[in-house]
């Protein structure tokens, strides 16, 4: 990371605030008044538009390997990824994800 | 109002939060680890937990930030991840808007997915609850929730340094996005979104930082509304 401490700094209390206003903004300031429905429609997808963006370039090009597509952590993910779906679990899904990548990495390594 | 009430209302709160101690602390210590990781000093990691207290947005923060990516797309992603805080902020007004204005700004700073499940489904099934009540079960929830997720992390990232290559703590990013998007795949419109993220974004890999992922964001955003709408109309 090539950013200096202060924009660092700036960055934190910039989410600070911003994550707090989120939070804040009905219970504390809009009152009783509902969102409008297509509002309503499109916060509920954030996560999952936003996770999987991060996630896929990160699986496929791996930073360790410098982008080069790596048999451990694609299994890790695809275990992560099926556990967290089936069991519906973070927990299972990081520990079964971490177990495979492990597993992987001692075979392949 | 007797007092006694409102305790056994926190306490209530406080066995409903405390299951959640097992992903808290491994989610928090991983925090520590990866922001240590990316080269962030403690205090900066401790004010990202302490101050912004949102897990995700905080891992996409700092994915970002070892990207280097424009500072404006760093906290336009990470505040998209809190966006549904919002939505939560919305469905408390009818329980705790009557509250008074620093319990509501309190509230509102631990507002965290688990706290606001837990309270949600609670104030839901007893609506004879009074915003007293109310109040003290949503801070019993907070109780076990916070600390833990504050200390979690100051000890990851006092362990982070430590960490051997070998571990490949390079790949602790994406496998927590991964456990963290499981559960949110409960219905078609969100697994059209998820797919449609997934590829665009690697589709645009080549664009600056950041970029590639608004865009993938966007867009995933209309596929899942669009889907739902579809949904509804066929139904």
């Amino acid at each position: 990371m090539t950013l200096s401490g202060a924009t660092i700094w700036g960055i934190i209390l910039a989410l600070a605030a911003g994550t707090f206003l989120l939070r804040f903004s009905f219970l504390g300031l809009m009152g009783d008044r509902p969102l409008p429905g297509w509002a309503r429609r499109l916060l509920k997808f954030t996560p999952v538009a936003v996770f999987p963006a991060i996630v896929a370039p990160l699986v496929v090009y791996p930073e360790a390997t410098g982008g080069a597509p790596d048999p451990a952590r694609a299994a890790a993910a695809v275990v992560a990824l099926a556990l967290a779906v089936t069991l519906r679990s973070v927990l299972a899904a990081l520990a079964g994800g971490a177990a495979t990548l492990y597993l992987m990495l001692w075979l392949t390594g | 109002m007797p007092a006694s009430t409102a305790k056994s209302h926190f306490l209530a709160g406080v066995t409903q939060g405390l299951p959640f101690v097992f992903v808290i602390a491994p989610f928090g210590a991983l925090f520590g680890v990866v922001g240590t990781e990316a080269g962030l000093d403690i205090a900066q990691v401790m004010a990202f937990t302490v101050l912004v207290i949102a897990g995700a947005a905080q891992f996409t923060a700092v994915q970002l930030m070892t990207e280097n990516a424009p500072v404006i797309l760093i906290l336009a992603a990470a505040l998209m991840v809190n966006l549904r805080m919002a939505m939560y902020s919305a469905a408390l007004v009818p329980y705790l808007g009557a509250a008074p204005l620093w319990q509501r700004a309190l509230v509102a700073y631990l507002n965290v997915d688990q706290c606001y499940a837990c309270s949600a489904a609670r104030f839901e099934a007893r609506p004879d609850m009074s915003v007293r009540e109310r109040v003290a079960f949503f801070m019993g929830v907070a109780a076990p929730i916070a600390p833990l997720w504050y200390t979690a992390t100051w000890v990851g990232a006092t362990l982070g340094a430590t960490v051997p290559d070998a571990w490949a703590l390079d790949f602790a990013l994406p496998i927590t996005f991964i456990a963290m998007l499981g559960p949110l795949l409960r219905s078609l419109p969100h697994v059209a979104a998820a797919l449609v993220s997934a590829l665009v974004a690697l589709l645009l890999r080549g664009l600056p930082p950041g970029i590639g992922l608004m865009i993938a964001a966007l867009c995933a955003l209309a596929v899942g509304a669009a889907t739902e709408i579809w949904l509804e109309r066929r139904a």
